[in-house]
């Protein structure tokens, strides 16, 4: 099957990623960690751009920027510098913002995903590093706001821009780019993906092959696929009207679900960028070994051994290995029990209940789910009993062994079913000459009378098989 | 060669009001400071490496650990413009 792309479509994305792991700033000693300070309360001469302030580069930044281009499969480039990009805007104290041109500090590389039609190739033209400005907060409604506040304590913030080709040819692409792109990074442990603001993407998206239009701030992964459903909607019914699709930047309103054309919009000569004066260049050709030697085993990687090791299937093995969390918990539950077991109930069942909750693989226990299969493949409880388990661990709290006994879950002694299903037969010889000249529905009648007998705890599939054996003696 | 266009462009860009005197003043004045560079622009520099930075040393590093941020009051001390903690600016459309 080939995907052919009806409508022209071509998307492309720059994703701005915080560094939000690191303990200080891009350029400054300030803390990181302001998610829940007063504002202001992170900054210092630096990072609010004061005469005189002078900034000097955190050298782990650097490696974890090295680390992520290697990730991306991208090449390192051997010698990188930092220029200014001036505008002025209030979240940008210093007037232009500190950032990488001509020599990012990785260049082009590569990310596979699931496209229409299979495995597709995206392209990463460049990742880049720069700082994050500060926020700017709206008094009321933007249009009618009185004023704005501005808070300094995100500027400065290490961000790696991670800009792809324009290679997504529809917006459940993009998005499938955006959640490998978030794998990769969560393996290599450089962000919290879950604060505010880890992840900002912007988008380029085009229909029919024509002119591309930017769309930006888009906050989170969900806007992005609404934003791009919504701009390639707009642009083809623009161009059914006759209409002429026209280079221009959009602003998403993540609360009406729509874009808005931008009035002004400098163009990148407006930047006037000029290498950064007060940081020297970085000579980063002999780091980037040493950076390799750290970098984990990667989404796709792990996918082919969770296959070959644990004879898992592609679908199992690739909903167990997008998130390192849950990857490294199957393979402690792998470990103790059956590992086709241990893909089911933790793929299947486990995660369909945490999501449900939507509740990270953190809230329940590899020592639980283990109980679990153990109860499960031991026969000793039915596969319902096992889902009801989890439910109740998740829901209300316990161990396993204790719920199993405060419900009554344990299923009854084989002797006790045989005993129900000896009953039953002689007390409905009726039923049983029914089913034996031919009447289906009789069996049923007596699987119900065992199910009745043992409390419902025995199971029905059991029973079934055992009334059946018993009338074919 | 500048134009006053382009100066009142530039003056838009930095969010600073030209008015028509003050346009041509700037033209003519940076418009000699341009002039000046292109006689650097003669000068022969054929076999001579690309210098990036003015001193000749490359990785400058700082180890990621925290110093100490400014108090809140002393951020906000060179401004009348605040309200709880912030910077306070007009509007932004
Ligand atoms: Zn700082």
């Amino acid at each position: 099957m080939v995907y052919e792309n009806p409508d022209g479509v071509r998307i492309g994305l720059e994703v701005h990623v915080q560094l939000n792991k690191l303990n200080t700033k891009l350029f400054c000693g300030c803390s990181t960690e302001y998610h829940d300070s007063e504002p202001n309360t992170h900054v210092c001469p630096v990072c609010l751009g004061l005469p005189g302030s002078l900034p000097v580069i955190n050298e782990k930044a650097v490696e974890y920027a090295i680390k992520i281009g290697l990730a991306l499969n991208c090449s390192i480039v051997e010698q990188t510098q930092f220029h200014r990009k001036n505008y002025y805007y209030p979240d940008l104290p210093k007037g232009f913002q500190t950032t990488q041109y001509d020599f990012p500090i990785a260049g082009e590389g590569r990310i596979i995903i699931e496209g229409e039609d299979g495995e597709h190739v995206v392209g990463i033209t460049r990742a880049h590093m720069e700082e994050d400005p500060g926020r700017l907060q709206h008094m009321g409604s933007i249009d009618r706001s009185k004023g704005t506040l501005i808070n300094y304590n995100r500027s400065g913030m290490t961000l790696i821009e991670i800009v792809s080709e324009p290679d997504m040819r529809s917006p459940k692409e993009a998005r499938r780019y955006l959640d490998k792109l978030r794998s990769i990074l969560d393996y290599l442990d450089v962000f919290d993906g879950d604060l505010e603001g880890a992840m900002r993407v912007d988008a380029n998206v085009s229909v029919h092959w024509g002119e591309r239009v930017e769309v930006k701030n888009i906050s989170s992964f969900k806007g992005a696929e609404r934003a791009l459903l919504y701009e390639i909607m707009r642009q083809k019914n623009h161009i059914r009207r006759g209409g002429e699709i026209v280079l221009e930047t959009r602003h998403f309103d993540e609360a009406r679900g729509v874009t808005i054309s931008m009035r002004t919009k400098e163009e990148e000569h407006d930047y006037r960028y000029f290498p950064e004066p007060d940081l020297v260049p970085l000579r980063v050709a002999d780091r980037v070994p040493k950076v390799r030697e750290t970098l984990p085993e990667l989404p796709d990687a792990k996918r082919e051994r969770f296959m070959e090791q644990y004879g898992l299937g592609e679908t199992h093995a690739r909903a167990l290995t997008t998130e390192i969390k849950v990857a490294n918990f199957f393979e402690e539950v792998a470990a103790k029990v059956d590992p086709k077991d241990a893909a089911v109930w933790v793929s299947d069942i486990l995660k369909g209940e945490l999501n449900y909750r939507e509740l990270s693989i953190d809230a329940f226990t590899v020592e639980d789910i283990v109980a679990v299969v153990e109860l499960v493949t031991a026969n000793k409880i039915t596969e319902k009993s096992a889902v009801e388990i989890i439910r109740t661990v998740l829901d209300d709290g316990g161990k396993p062994q204790e719920i199993v006994e405060a419900k009554g879950l344990l299923k009854v002694e084989d002797d006790i079913v045989a005993t129900a299903v000896d009953e039953a037969i002689a007390e409905n010889p009726e039923a049983v000459a029914d089913y034996l000249g031919g009447k289906e529905k009789s069996l049923n009648f007596l699987v119900g009378k065992v199910m009745q007998k043992t409390k419902g705890r025995a199971d029905a599939r059991e029973a079934r098989e055992k009334v059946l054996a018993k009338l074919n003696e | 060669m500048i134009t006053k266009e382009e100066v009142e462009h530039v003056g838009w860009l930095a969010r600073i009001e030209i008015d028509a005197k003050e346009s041509d003043a700037y033209a003519e004045k940076l418009n000699s400071v341009l002039d000046y560079f292109g006689q650097l622009d003669e000068v022969d520099t054929e076999g001579v490496e690309p210098t990036y930075h003015v001193a000749d040393i490359v990785n400058v590093f700082r180890k990621d650990e925290v110093t100490a941020s400014m108090p809140q009051e002393e951020v906000l001390a060179n401004t009348e413009h605040k309200q709880e903690g912030n910077f306070k600016a007009p509007k932004i459309m």
